[in-house]
């Protein structure tokens, strides 16, 4: 696949494509214990300024155009993407 | 009996399950494709650890979309019986046919040791040869382990008796020090209300041979063939 195909508005195959940026976190309250870990190598590197790291996931979604997209892009969180009763998630368009 | 022991890419107990039910206790199992869509003919499905396509998104995730597991509940709901352990629960989990989701251990370990557990409820198909309060020893391998559920569901698994195992000492008592994931109310296991499907994270089947150090784990799989073996009588009047 054509690496660029990815950006905004590309056409692949006759079809405009958008990109979703999606990020999964978990919920504010669900203890995030890769975080925690992570937070400790930084300090073990040096970086005592550190407080909190949250980890979570990031994905890149090309969608070809029609429809509602934020209907789409909910469905598939909701569904798949993030787990609703631990983690919540953001996204963008681009 | 009929048993079937799915198997995704990744699974890893696969074999073990197969060689405890078949070679060890006699029982007719069969490996099931993950691309199945029909579970007829077999009276229960044991869904084996490993890592389900590589664990990726989170532990069971992608699994409990597959076709199999889309064919679990008509299956469970035609009266059939089903093992979650360890990635078999967390696919159990994720496919929303047991309530709760797994996090990473606490401490960020993956911890790989023996473990007890108190049996909690033995009106299920895998726990029914054993007494109230029993104590199993069995061992634990996982990273991501700790159950989790939000207020409502902890109160929807109180109602329902769906706790069917907790994390305890050898002497029964639930304590913290016992839980080795930092698990919600010390949890190892759940059920459906109706006790068909329950997922562990403890594995029964490797702990069924002397030379492995318990045997404790016959005894889930020995009363799910009791289990069949009274459902079948009760049904059609005759012992299979």
């Amino acid at each position: 696949m054509d690496p660029t195909a990815a950006d905004a508005g590309t056409r692949r195959g006759g079809t405009r494509v958008r990109t979703v940026r999606v990020v999964v976190t978990l919920k504010p309250g669900v203890l995030d214990a890769p975080g925690q870990a992570i937070r400790r190598g930084l300090h073990a590197l040096g970086h005592a300024e550190v407080e909190e790291v949250r980890a979570g996931r990031y994905f890149e979604i090309d969608v070809a155009e029609g429809g509602d997209l934020d209907h789409l892009v909910r469905e598939m969180c909701e569904g798949f993407l993030a787990n609703p009763l631990i983690e919540q998630y953001r996204y963008e368009v681009v | 009996m009929e048993v079937g022991v799915v198997v995704f890419p990744g699974s890893n107990c696969d074999r073990d399950t197969y060689h405890v039910l078949r070679e060890v206790l006699g029982y007719r199992a069969h490996y099931v494709w993950h691309e199945e869509r029909s579970l007829d003919g077999l009276d229960a499905v044991v869904l084996p650890g490993g890592f389900s396509y590589g664990d990726y998104l989170r532990a069971g995730a992608i699994a409990a979309v597959s076709p199999v597991v889309r064919a679990l509940r008509p299956f469970v709901d035609r009266g059939g019986a089903v093992l979650g352990v360890c990635n078999g629960f967390q696919v159990l989990l994720e496919a929303g046919l047991l309530p709760g989701a797994m996090l990473p251990n606490l401490g960020g370990e993956f911890r790989c040791e023996f473990v007890h557990v108190r049996v909690e409820r033995v009106d299920t198909p895998f726990t029914c040869l054993l007494p109230p309060g029993a104590v199993l020893r069995l061992p634990i391998a996982h990273a991501e382990g700790r159950y989790y559920a939000d207020a409502a569901t902890r109160a929807r698994l109180a109602r329902h008796r769906q706790v069917v195992f907790r994390y305890c000492d050898p002497s029964g008592r639930v304590t913290e020090a016992a839980v080795p994931n930092g698990a919600l109310d010390a949890i190892a296991g759940v059920a459906s209300p109706d006790g068909a499907v329950v997922g562990l994270m403890p594995h029964p089947e490797r702990a069924s041979e002397e030379i492995l150090g318990s045997t404790d784990g016959r005894r889930i799989f020995e009363s799910l063939a009791s289990w069949v073996r009274s459902r079948t009588a009760g049904a059609k009047g005759a012992v299979r």
